[in-house]
């Protein structure tokens, strides 16, 4: 077991989450208090062409099973500066897809097909002392378990100092300077110490700051993060989000934030993509996805979540499991669990795939579903439901 | 540290002296005489036979015997025989029974034999062994992989002296491809020492090599899938740097403890491979003196085997201690 | 928000008179070995440090806190999975902390555990239905050849295809698991089940399902539930009562609206706070944000006095000297104790305003 040592206690306590201004002693007085600026407007609001742009992507695992179908067909695009969350439950592909933006995928077990810009560079098919290029210095990844992401037989620097020497030519001593300065931005008190440590003499949070750190040591344009979170208790997690909130402001790099917490999806996102079944069934902003959804998953969800704050309803779930995908279900993938499929006129839910269309007839809010009044069923059936 | 080290030597001289307690009772269970054996059979009358038992102490109860023994290896001993006194300087281990020369001094020139054989076996086998399991790993699933991994079994599945035997009937004596086994010391020429001892460093390396890759490969297999290691590729890493560099630092663990746990093994490997190729090394030796009933010889063996044995696993353990940062020497 | 109660809250005010489970100051100290210069040490990781609360028959009590305050530790000395170090554990009014394996026989089956992993807590080599008969035949509970008939009842209580009795649990989904865990768990018709984090590895819409069912078992069965979480929302949910753990103490507890509506505790107000909140989106105003700095302390040597203090915003050298007892507070309303020399509450954390 792993404690840190007394002195250090000391340092966390009065050290601060990074980005944040030093507490002087009146500010430690009262709670630092932070409240998140909204960005609003559409999807893609400066309009110029997107940092990250999917286009139509499929990744396929065949296996002794039969062909894995992770990914069917995905379309998003991240503007700098912008965050997208990418939902959905386990299973549902969030990060077979972005893992396929790093390149990440062996090739001989995978199939891709589709098209990956970054800046404008497509990443599909390129060869592998390519793709080394890109990954880890114009796109970073944070993944979930910063616990068994980080080496655990090499210090914390010199993993930080590795990823900052792949990508630049510098002496041992250059790219020490530099983590230790990325160790002091992630809010890692006395870094210099820390950066002779190992990964198990850090706490969880103390990780994933660490690895957030490795992860931006080439200021890299875009940052997955695949539930960066979901290991870490709610005090940390609020100050790891913070950290990756105040970074992109300072950087103004783009982030895709994968989780399935829609807590966490409501306090970060800019933009939201909802995954079904390899699919997307719903994009748009968080302000339309989340207070004005139009798509019976995204109801679900949303009504099977108790939150902090409301009321003491019974829980909505959604019935039965998400499918096999082996053997996707004709038509809408959603159609074994959906409780308005009968609502559609026909058998339309179980022979043909929705198409992804704007909800109001134009417009960059988009669903995947045939019912025509998806509004006022929301307005009439859904809301009152969510109080 | 000075704890640990503290607690090994203890732990460490407890295995040395429970080993010789036990060599010791089971020589005498045996239905063994050694003075017997020394007398001979046809011209050995009664008198001949107790006054060699007596210049051996074997007359003396048995504890006593094992008392002079341990506190010879200490304090040195003298012995008498028949009115001519021999000192036995420390590290006392006696005389041997058969040829009368101090145990310590043939152990001396056998040491170095056998030793050399241990650690050109453990070299091959964790460089060789450690490099073709961490290739197939990585090619895992393809024909090459799969190849190498029945080979293996196969190999498995004959015995050691079987196919030590075969190679050295084979290969250096009726087509002798590989020089027939010697033994030249180091010091003297060192290339001649290595033509010698190469065939049998072949014949017990390349055995048990398929053995380490396969616990190589395995290990392998489950470190390339690791988290850590697909963060090591997200950072930008080239293939060889992430199985070189990050995959077989962790994947030599379980490696290394199963080296610690076959070392016994390799020495008993050893015994046979002297044999075989006729080197003057500890196994040879012990063979011999179980078969004239020579105890102090066999005490002798069984004593430096347990110490090699014991050294080397305390090697082991520093070894893991380098690797693993989490391993405290504690 | 107190216009919708639930079903749940209707449990018979007659049962609810007498505890049906008193815990009084419990307290586990786990031995560790360290090596330490030439010798050693022998420390203890007070995992649970004098932890005390009642549980009426059909109440559910809800554990929160960070990871390692000690929650499941608890649990499991409830269950006697652990022996304590110190406390009672009062059952029935018996003290059941020091019973001897033999003893505790008639005590196992009344107080059951379900545990968070799905995956590992259930054998793999066994079948549905062989896993749910052991506790029957251990207890005795039916009789030969009726074993089946029970076991398919109770799979159909959970909410799963009785004809599946004979597969095994690799062939189930997370959440099916998670149903035959708790058939396990209901098969000896327990009095108190402790529900260790049980929907915490399963997906939102999974985890409903799993929340209702648990609702379902105690409003129809009577059974109580020391509901163990971190996730504040299911907690919110499902239990009456909720109590705040932080390093292997109770650090407040009371009616869960009051501990939601109007926290005392620094720590809960900062835990409250820090729980990502859909509200948010809806046009409510982003709530006010307390941020903890740093982690939690180690619990082989937790801070003196209070020991949140090391985090703490309000903290004042009192607090590093005398450590603040667990009781009502001048603004408190009744059965709502916090453990803080300056327990005030803080009524906006939650994004709720309705
Ligand atoms: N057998 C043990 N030996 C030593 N320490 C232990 C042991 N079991 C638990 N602990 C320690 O006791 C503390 C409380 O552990 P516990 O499992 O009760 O935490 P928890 O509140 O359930 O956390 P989580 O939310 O992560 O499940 C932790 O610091 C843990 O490391
Ligand atoms: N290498 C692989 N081979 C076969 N199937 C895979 C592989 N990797 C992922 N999958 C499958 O792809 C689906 C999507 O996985 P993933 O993207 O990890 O889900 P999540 O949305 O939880 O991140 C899952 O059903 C998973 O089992
Ligand atoms: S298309 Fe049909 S089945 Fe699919 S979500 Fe819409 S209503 Fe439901
Ligand atoms: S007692 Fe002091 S340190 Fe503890 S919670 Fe209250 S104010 Fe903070
Ligand atoms: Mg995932
Ligand atoms: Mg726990």
């Amino acid at each position: 077991m792993s404690t840190p040592a007394p002195e250090d206690r000391k340092d966390t306590m009065v050290g601060t989450a990074a980005g944040e201004p030093a507490p002087d002693a009146a500010a430690k007085r009262g709670p630092s208090i932070a409240t998140r600026e909204k960005r609003q407007g559409t999807l893609n609001p400066s309009g110029e062409t997107p940092y990250l742009v999917v286009e139509d992507l499929t990744v396929k695992f065949p296996t002794a099973d039969g062909v894995v179908s992770a990914v069917n067909g995905l379309s998003y695009s991240v503007p700098l500066g912008r965050t997208l969350a990418i939902v959905g439950e386990s299973g549902s592909g969030k990060s077979v897809s972005s893992m396929a933006v790093m390149g990440l995928h062996d090739r001989k077990r995978t199939k891709i097909t589709g098209s990956i810009r970054l800046g404008g560079d497509e990443i599909v098919g390129l060869p592998e002392n390519e793709l080394m290029k890109v990954r880890g210095d114009a796109v970073a990844m944070v993944f979930q378990d910063p616990q068994s992401s980080l080496h655990p037989l090499y210090t914390v620097g010199n993993q930080i100092t590795e990823a900052y020497r792949v990508h630049h030519k510098v002496s041992k001593d250059v790219a020490k300077k530099r983590a230790l300065e990325m160790l002091d931005l992630v809010g890692i008190p006395n870094p210099i110490r820390r950066f002779k440590q190992y990964p198990h003499e850090f706490s969880g949070g103390m990780r994933q700051r660490a690895m957030i750190a490795m992860g931006l040591v080439n200021d890299p344009k875009l940052v997955i993060a695949d539930e960066p979170t979901t290991a870490l208790d709610v005090t940390v997690q609020a100050q790891i989000l913070d950290l990756l909130n105040n970074l992109q402001k300072e950087f103004g790099s783009a982030i895709v934030l994968i989780t399935h917490d829609l807590g966490v999806v409501a306090e970060m996102a800019d933009d939201v993509l909802v995954m079904y079944a390899g699919r997307c069934v719903e994009y748009g902003t968080a302000e339309d996805v989340l207070a004005r959804p139009r798509m019976p998953y995204t109801w679900g969800l949303l009504e099977s979540i108790p939150t902090v704050s409301a009321a003491n309803e019974r829980l909505q779930p959604i019935k039965g499991l998400p499918p096999s995908l082996l053997s996707l279900p004709s038509g809408c993938s959603f159609n074994p669990r959906c409780p308005y499929k009968e609502r559609v006129k026909g058998e339309r839910c179980t022979t043909e795939l929705p198409e992804l269309l704007p909800v109001d007839g134009a417009g960059a809010h988009t669903s995947r579903c045939h019912l025509h009044d998806k509004a006022s069923i929301y307005e009439a059936e859904v809301a009152p439901r969510l109080g | 540290m000075l704890y640990f080290v503290a607690r090994r030597l203890v732990s460490a001289l407890s295995v040395v002296l429970v080993t010789l307690i036990a060599t010791f009772a089971l020589f005498f269970v045996a239905p063994t005489d050694p003075a017997a054996a020394i007398c001979g059979e046809r011209n050995c009358t009664m008198e001949r036979y107790n006054e060699i038992k007596a210049n051996l102490h074997l007359d003396r109860p048995k504890v006593q015997q094992f008392a002079e023994y341990t506190a010879g290896i200490f304090v040195g001993r003298t012995f008498e025989t028949s009115g001519v006194k021999q000192e036995c300087t420390v590290p006392c281990l006696g005389f041997s029974f058969k040829s009368d020369r101090p145990v310590t001094e043939m152990l001396k020139t056998r040491l170095p034999v056998t030793v050399s054989l241990v650690a050109g076996y453990a070299v091959l086998v964790l460089t060789i062994g450690v490099f073709v399991g961490s290739m197939a790993a990585k090619r895992r699933g393809t024909l090459g992989d799969r190849a190498l991994m029945s080979s293996t079994l196969i190999m498995s599945s004959v015995p050691y002296y079987i196919v030590a035997l075969m190679i050295s009937l084979y290969l250096t004596i009726l087509y002798p491809i590989l020089p027939r086994g010697s033994y030249t010391p180091i010091s003297e020429n060192p290339g001649k020492w290595f033509a010698g001892l190469i065939t049998p460093w072949l014949v017990i390396g390349i055995y048990n090599c398929t053995q380490y890759a396969r616990y190589s490969r395995g290990s392998m297999v489950e470190t390339l899938s690791e988290d850590y290691i697909r963060t090591a590729r997200a950072k930008g890493l080239s293939d060889r740097s992430v199985t070189y560099k990050h995959a077989l630092r962790s994947g030599l663990i379980p490696v290394i403890t199963i080296f610690g746990l076959d070392i016994a093994a390799s020495l008993s490997g050893a015994i046979f491979t002297e044999r075989i190729f006729d080197l003057p090394g500890l196994g040879n030796l012990v063979l011999q003196s179980l078969e004239t009933y020579d105890l102090p010889v066999i005490m002798g063996t069984v004593l430096i085997a347990s110490v090699v044995l014991v050294a080397m696993n305390f090697l082991v353990d520093v070894m893991y201690s380098l690797i693993d940062p989490r391993v405290r020497l504690s | 928000m107190s216009d919708n109660v639930r079903m749940v809250d209707a449990v018979p005010a007659a049962q609810a008179g007498t505890p049906l489970l008193q815990v009084r100051d419990l307290k586990m100290h786990f031995p560790i070995k360290e090596a330490a210069g030439l010798g050693r040490t022998k420390k203890v990781v007070q995992a649970v440090d004098g932890v005390s609360f009642d549980l009426s028959a059909g109440a559910s009590l809800g554990l929160v806190g960070e990871s390692g305050c000690g929650k499941s530790t608890t649990g499991r000395m409830i269950t006697r999975l652990l022996t304590p170090t110190a406390g009672q554990i009062l059952f029935k009014g018996k003290d059941i902390a020091k019973l001897k394996e033999r003893e505790l026989r008639p005590f196992r089956r009344q107080l059951q555990i379900v545990f968070q992993d799905p995956y590992s807590s259930l054998n793999p080599r066994q079948t549905v239905s062989n896993i749910i008969s052991t506790p029957l035949r251990v207890h005795n509970l039916v009789k030969k050849g009726k074993e089946l008939d029970r076991v398919q009842e109770l799979l159909e209580r959970v909410g799963l295809n009785p004809e599946h009795h004979n597969r095994y649990p690799n062939e189930f989904s997370g959440g099916q698991r998670q149903r035959i865990g708790i058939a396990r768990a209901l098969a000896v018709e327990p009095e108190v089940i402790i529900a260790d984090e049980p929907v915490s590895a399963l997906d939102v819409s999974i985890q409903a399902q799993v929340m209702n069912l648990l609702e379902d078992l105690r409003r129809d069965l009577g059974i109580a539930f020391v509901f163990i979480a971190h996730d504040l929302g299911v907690v919110r949910h499902f239990c009456d009562e909720v109590a705040v753990m932080y390093l292997g103490k109770i650090v407040e507890q009371g009616p869960r609206d009051q501990i939601y509506g109007a926290p005392q505790h620094p720590y809960t107000q900062a835990l409250l706070s820090a729980a990502p909140d859909l509200g948010t989106i809806r046009g409510v105003p982003p709530k006010e944000r307390i941020r903890l700095v740093g982690d939690v302390p180690s619990p082989i040597d937790p801070p003196s006095g209070c020991r949140f203090r090391t985090r703490c915003w309000k903290a004042e050298d009192i607090c590093a000297t005398q450590e603040p007892p667990l009781e009502p507070k001048p603004l408190s309303t009744a059965g709502h104790v916090a453990a803080c020399h300056f327990a005030e509450p803080k009524v906006d954390l939650t994004a709720a305003s309705a």
